[in-house]
């Protein structure tokens, strides 16, 4: 059995670096746009079998624990559903001639590089090889928010590559002092960087040292978490780039970077000198919170309103895990698996918004349940999901958030709540324009896949009803681990 | 650890500092350009020695990319860019000299307070060597704070890694340092130099970010 399983680590991550080398190779759009499908499903069912098959034992770069499962199964699961997405997107930017056959195959090439470099960030047990995993993402997403050639798309590129690469140094830096602060204890080489090792050993490292490099990778993966004063990347990017890179940017790209800064958060709480991370994760995601919501009501752009409400959840869980304990690790897990699928099927709704109405203005788009009643509808319901109303799953994650505030910090819950009512005023207020009145703008049926947006609703409407006992237990379990 | 061996490396790392400085108050492209390569040739030298003192054979290739890659190549290429686009003029600093450099010397303060006070324990060489890294590392952000031009701002990307790569190298036996230092080779030739520019110069005529910062989709 540990010789299939340890197939199931190296499937997850060979399906997409093989397919990337295929994709990259072949002409026809159409076919690659298949492969790409493919491909993302079987990496998909590469990553469901981690959970019945055995585990491989932790190794010099490879772990898979029950932590990474979960944010793995998330990956997979939303890289899949977005290169459906992705099909019938792309082809509709080929018909108007927004992108050329040369540039997809481009796109789908970095779209399995990117997804290999997520997966590998998610398996590896080796921080210096997290670092370049992260980084590889990083990359390829920057090449692909770029791939519309423009003035905007070029700045929003730009940005998001120097101010990613300034975030992705900083970590680097944090990186290497975690390894300076390892190194007496565990001894040279490559097993001071091995997680699993370091969490064993992290009691013994220098408090101070180990304090000062999670400050600084806080701020470094902080930055492509997007949290507050380091955010500023993250709206060009979603706007100017094609949107299933911004569905997969705002569902994914955000939780590879947040499950790093996890990973850390564990090592610095083995050691009980060191500063609490806690205060720290706190602070940056109330900030992230609050700003993102009042900047939520001035926004004209559909794609930029719904990037600065990923901000705005962002910080609600990083403050979720920056509190700690059971309850609010639970919230904060929760929060963000409902957060990744409603945010993705909401850049699923508004890439198809925006090609029917030519526009990615607010003010340009009116009345769309009437015009167009299955896409109309489905932003609705999105938006109402993410906006955190019942009987939805955000609702009951952000119950929980908000509950386990008040029983633990009632003070930290009024700046809390405040941000989430600013956040959902905003929301709606949008909403009520863009979804109902009278139709402006484009009428064009919509050829559109409607079966990725309404799957993830349906989840997500289905985890607000009911949660089934094993995935409850499940997330308990590694809220534990969370500590 | 002699006395000798130890002076050498601190004076490398400590001129890796100094140079990082001269970079803060240049105010031509090519004369910035020429402050990098040396920069470079200097952060090759530091990690020969550091090879040669840790016994680390594979630092050697590390002192090679920076030596071969950063302090000749990518130099020449900016040269010949900067010429093609013809953008030899003055650099606009968005922030004057004077200040610049107060921040810098600020910074630096920073950075030796900080890291000297965390790591009394640590190997003098390898502490020392953190702090001088977290110096370049803040002054390369600063260069890329205080420049308009994106030509600049790579330069100070450059700077700022040749940080990272010293820091590296001072951390005794740590892997991966070769396979981060190939990265960032690639990272900054593929993207910065093929992309970027080239598309930024064929779209707008000018390398000024400040000529994209016009663009902000919200501020009407």
């Amino acid at each position: 059995m540990s010789g299939f399983s340890f197939d199931a680590v190296a499937a997850i991550l060979f399906i997409p670096a093989g397919a990337a080398a295929i994709l990259a190779a072949m002409p026809n759009y159409r076919m690659t746009a298949l492969v790409n499908v493919g491909a993302s499903l079987l990496t998909l069912l590469a990553a469901l079998s981690l959970f019945v098959t055995d585990r491989p034992a932790p190794g010099q770069y490879l772990l898979i624990d029950d932590l990474n499962i979960v944010f793995i199964v998330l990956n997979t699961f939303v890289g899949f559903t977005t290169s459906v997405f992705s099909a019938s997107y792309i082809a509709h930017e080929l018909e108007t001639g927004r992108l050329t056959a040369p540039n997809l195959r481009f796109y789908h090439a970095m779209y399995q590089i990117m997804m290999f470099g997520m997966n590998l960030a998610f398996v590896s047990n080796n921080i210096g090889l997290m670092w370049v995993a992260v980084e590889l993402a990083t990359l390829t997403t920057v090449l692909m928010v770029g791939i519309y050639r423009t003035h905007e798309a070029l700045e929003a590129a730009w940005k998001y590559f120097i101010l990613g690469s300034v975030g992705i140094a900083l970590a680097l830096f944090g990186t290497i002092l975690v390894y300076m602060a390892a190194q007496p204890v565990v001894g040279e080489g490559t097993n001071a960087m091995v997680w699993s090792v370091l969490i064993e050993k992290a009691a013994h490292f220098d408090p101070a040292l180990l304090s000062v490099a999670f400050i600084f990778l806080l701020l470094g993966y902080g930055t492509k978490v997007g949290l507050a004063p380091l955010h500023a990347w993250l709206p060009d990017a979603h706007a100017e780039g094609p949107t299933p890179i911004s569905a997969v940017l705002s569902g994914l790209l955000l939780n590879v970077a947040l499950y790093a800064v996890l990973r850390f958060k564990l090592l610095l709480a083995a050691s009980p000198q060191a500063i609490g991370p806690g205060p720290l994760m706190v602070t940056m995601g109330l900030t992230s919170l609050i700003f993102a919501a009042f900047m939520l009501y001035r926004r004209r752009d559909i794609k930029r309103l719904f990037a600065y409400s990923s901000i705005e959840h962002m910080g609600i869980i990083v403050f979720a895990f920056g509190m700690g304990g059971p309850l609010a690790n639970f919230a904060g897990l929760l929060h963000m698996v409902m957060h990744s699928l409603t945010k993705s099927a909401i850049f699923f709704a508004v890439g198809h918004i925006a090609q029917v109405k030519g526009t990615q203005k607010i003010s340009e788009i009116r009345g769309l349940t009437e015009s167009h009643p299955g896409l109309g509808w489905a932003l609705v319901i999105g938006v109402v999901a993410i906006a955190g109303l019942p009987p939805l799953g955000i609702f009951m994650s952000e119950f929980l958030v908000v509950s386990s505030t008040f029983a633990r910090h009632p003070w930290l819950a009024i700046p809390l709540v405040f941000g989430l009512l600013i956040a959902f005023g905003a929301l709606l207020l949008r909403l009520t324009g863009v979804a109902f009145g009278e139709p402006r703008g484009g009428m064009a049926p919509v050829e559109a896949s409607y079966v990725p947006m309404y799957s993830h609703l349906a989840l997500v409407f289905a985890a607000g009803i009911y949660l089934p006992a094993p995935l409850v237990a499940w997330f308990q379990h590694v809220a534990g681990i969370l500590g | 650890m002699n006395g000798l061996t130890f002076d050498i490396a601190h004076l490398l790392a400590g001129s890796l500092v100094l140079i990082s400085f001269m970079m803060l108050y240049q105010d031509r492209l090519f004369a910035l350009i020429n402050v990098f390569a040396l920069h470079a040739v200097v952060l090759a030298l530091s990690v020969a020695w550091q090879a040669y003192i840790q016994d680390a054979h594979h630092l050697y290739i590390t002192a090679a990319i920076a030596l071969v890659f950063k302090a000749i190549i990518i130099p020449v290429g900016l040269h010949r860019i900067i010429q093609r686009l013809g953008i030899h003029r003055d650099i606009e600093t968005a922030v004057g000299i004077g200040p610049t450099m107060l921040a810098g010397i600020g910074l630096v303060t920073l950075s030796m307070v900080l890291m000297l006070r965390v790591t009394p324990e640590a190997d003098p060489l390898a502490r020392e060597d953190l702090a001088f890294a977290l110096s370049i590392i803040l002054l390369g952000l600063l260069v890329m704070v205080t420049r308009r031009n994106a030509v600049s701002q790579v330069v100070g990307f450059m700077s700022l890694e040749n940080g990272l790569v010293l820091a590296a190298t001072g951390a005794k036996g740590m892997p991966l340092v070769v396979e981060i230092s190939v990265a960032f080779s690639i990272l900054i030739a593929f993207i910065v130099i093929g992309v970027f520019l080239f598309r930024i110069r064929e779209r707008f005529d000018s390398v000024d970010i400040g000529a994209l910062d016009d663009y902000r989709g919200e501020r009407r």
